[in-house]
């Protein structure tokens, strides 16, 4: 057991996934001699070679493009995109063959690949840097949808992702890398993907959060809790997709009331399917309202203007205490 | 510091070996058991006839869009041929002559153009992918299958299909370009046939050739007569040997000329001549082959009855498939359905269920809300 952040604990996760299987292989830009501009890949070169992590030539579409061809014969590449705003040069590859190929062939081949990127703000990064773009992922089906909320299951998460037979693309937050040390057990640790995690049990409301925005609605929580009485339940969805649907009703339909947080737009962004999806399971225990505290409608607003934009504890206190005047 | 000039092999080379009047150069001519002969023309000759078919049977409303292939025989068997079944082909989407050969039953093609999921299925065994419709975008997938060819230390090499309209592409560049730089054992087949729906070469590339695109990727490219069966072999079979040998990828640039429509939905009469179309048809890969294999005597007779009642059979046996079964969308989504897609296909089932019942199939399904039992009273009163 050590205490590692998530750089190291993900780090962790791809050293034991490629000791365990020869066919497991990380591929991406400055991955190898640098071992990533995060360093999530550091000495995994001095360990495999460079047959097994590959710098690649700087070309998003070809990294996760030649990647489903790898997936095509067996293997299980990890690819890397430097920064999620960078990955739309890829994404095609991803929704027109990864996503397809198990339908395309009627699963006579299937791409068991995961595509890791880190997304969000918080790290006073340039533009393409630091956005939120998880709700594009998670509405094609055939890919699963990730993104861990800290070092034990960041780790834990991408041994399944990378275990997983379909393609994950596996959000990680920048400004939860060096964030926080977790407890991170030696011994390889696994969790499904699909199913959400209840992070603090509560009565009154339900804060839906992931990712870095997890922090932001465990502290309203504590706020809530110390300055209006206020019980919160805190759940931290691991995967935005396939959405655990239940445990999203189950909560609501014991609060009647619930907030959703995150970093992506609002309009048309995951906290609109949450909010559906809790109607759908939980209407009639509903008290008022579902909200959405998640960034503004605009392209891109560059860091003097972030906290402006990105959620903070004031916006899901306030967003709280509507739902519970209701 | 005077320019020095550098001096990289930039050389490209055209192959003809069977002119359009038939007439053979000798000393090129490669050599190609009787047998093997007898069977690339029979695959030519049932891409011919399978081509005009589906052309009907499109016009009939038997099967959907479909993308003809007349003219484009010969680039497509002169390159298959050379590869072993163990060898992996890579098509998109107009490369039936080249499927069929390559062990996709032509009933599984007509269910692909009728719109049907079961078209898409190689057998457990085949070396193939299926077809990819998006141009250009099955490329970097072949240099995937290369690179793990070589990572698994198989013996294997990857031929893929693209148009000249493919060479715009990104994805073709980022291909050829990870191909040269990991030196994987793939063969990039170009069918250039001028046209990429209405607009000409000219205005694809400033380029005077395909094929010296390779070039800049660090690897040989070589123009073919695309029409040319013979030449198109021989190119094939040395850009394999050198593959083989792990001597890395090569671009093949086949020239050549779509006869036919590019999809059936198309009408080319809007952006092309009909002389330009005479003058390629005096060109047809199958008029000079089958004179060639008539100086050998290798020409069978009866083989293009044999092939039509061939195609009749396919046809038939298509045509007896059952309806497809709208719940079988579900079942290749995933690995494992998770639980809003069982939603879904017991959703698309009870739908059935009624239909069959002759109920109507969008009656309300929810069953009777629980009404009270709302914790509050805000909208109870």
């Amino acid at each position: 057991m050590g205490k590692l952040n998530m750089v190291k604990a993900l780090n962790l996760a791809l050293l034991q996934e490629m000791e365990r299987d020869e066919d497991v292989l990380v591929i991406g830009e400055d991955v190898g001699v640098d071992g990533g501009v995060f360093r999530v890949t550091e000495d995994l070169h001095r360990k495999f070679g460079s047959k097994r992590v590959i710098d690649s030539p700087l070309a998003e579409a070809a990294i996760v493009g030649t990647a489903v061809g790898m997936a095509l014969y067996g293997l299980k590449p990890v690819c890397e995109i430097q920064f999620s705003g960078f990955a739309f040069q890829g994404f095609h590859q991803l929704e027109n063959h990864a996503a397809r190929y198990r339908q395309r062939s009627q699963g006579r081949f299937h791409c068991q690949m995961v595509v890791r990127m880190p997304y969000g703000g918080g790290v006073r990064a340039l533009e393409h840097h630091s956005e939120s773009e998880e709700q594009f992922y998670a509405h094609i089906p055939g890919i699963k949808m990730v993104i861990p909320s800290g070092p034990r299951n960041a780790r834990a998460l991408l041994v399944s992702a990378i275990r997983d037979p379909d393609p994950v693309v596996f959000f990680e937050a920048k400004a939860l890398y060096h964030a926080a040390r977790e407890d991170v057990p030696d011994e390889i640790e696994a969790l499904p993907i699909g199913r959400a995690h209840v992070d603090r049990q509560g009565g009154d409301l339900t804060l839906v959060a992931y990712g870095a925005m997890l922090r932001v609605a465990r502290e309203a929580a504590q706020i809530l809790h110390d300055e209006d009485g206020v019980e919160s339940e805190v759940i931290d969805l691991l995967t935005i997709s396939p959405l655990d649907r239940e445990t999203l009703a189950a909560s609501v339909n014991k609060t009647g009331r619930a907030v959703i947080v995150h970093e992506a737009l609002r309009s048309f962004g995951p906290g609109a399917e949450i909010a559906a999806s809790i109607m759908e399971g939980a209407f009639l225990s509903l008290e008022a309202p579902i909200r959405r505290v998640a960034a503004y409608d605009v392209p891109f607003v560059g860091f003097a203007r972030e906290k402006a934009n990105v959620p903070d504890v004031g916006r899901v206190v306030a967003a709280a205490r509507e739902t519970l005047a209701f | 510091m005077p320019r020095k000039p550098l001096e990289p092999p930039f050389t490209i080379e055209h192959l003809s070996i069977l002119d359009s009047d038939a007439n053979l150069d000798a000393a090129l001519e490669p050599e190609i058991a009787p047998d093997v002969l007898k069977q690339m023309y029979r695959a030519m000759l049932l891409g011919r006839r399978l081509d005009e078919r589906m052309v009907r049977l499109q016009r009939q409303g038997r099967v959907g869009t479909f993308a003809p292939i007349k003219g484009q025989e010969a680039s497509q068997i002169g390159s298959v041929f050379t590869l072993r079944r163990t060898d992996w082909m890579v098509p998109s989407f107009r490369e039936a002559a080249a499927m069929i050969w390559r062990g996709w039953p032509i009933e599984k093609l007509l269910a692909f153009f009728a719109g049907r999921l079961e078209g898409g299925q190689p057998a457990s065994d085949q070396h193939d992918l299926p077809i990819t419709i998006p141009v250009a975008s099955q490329l970097p997938h072949a240099v995937g299958l290369a690179y793990a060819v070589q990572y698994r230390g198989d013996d294997a090499v990857v031929m893929t299909y693209f148009g000249d309209g493919a060479t715009s592409e990104g994805d073709f560049h980022e291909a050829m370009n990870f191909a040269g730089v990991w030196h994987v054992p793939v063969i990039f087949v170009c069918q250039n046939n001028q046209w990429a729906i209405s607009v000409p070469l000219k205005k694809q590339t400033h380029s005077r050739t395909l094929a010296q695109k390779a070039l800049a990727y660090g690897f040989p490219g070589v123009q073919v007569d695309g029409n040319d069966v013979l030449a198109v072999y021989a190119a094939s079979r040395e850009a394999i040997a050198r593959a083989r040998a792990g001597d890395g990828p090569t671009l093949i640039e086949c020239v050549t000329y779509r006869l036919g429509v590019h999809t059936t939905a198309d009408d080319p009469t809007r952006y092309r001549s009909e002389e330009e179309v005479r003058e390629w048809e005096r060109k047809d890969p199958l008029t000079r082959f089958s004179a060639y294999l008539e100086k050998k005597n290798l020409l069978e007779q009866g083989l293009e009855q044999q092939i039509d009642d061939e195609i009749a059979r396919a046809v038939q046996s298509f045509e007896s498939l059952g309806p497809a079964d709208p719940l079988t969308m579900f079942d290749h989504a995933y690995g494992e359905p998770p639980p809003h897609l069982l939603a879904q296909r017991a959703e698309v089932a009870e739908r059935l269920r009624r239909g069959a019942e002759g109920k109507p199939a969008e009656e309300p399904t929810v069953p009777t809300p629980m009404r009270g039992q709302r914790k509050t009273s805000r909208w109870a009163n």
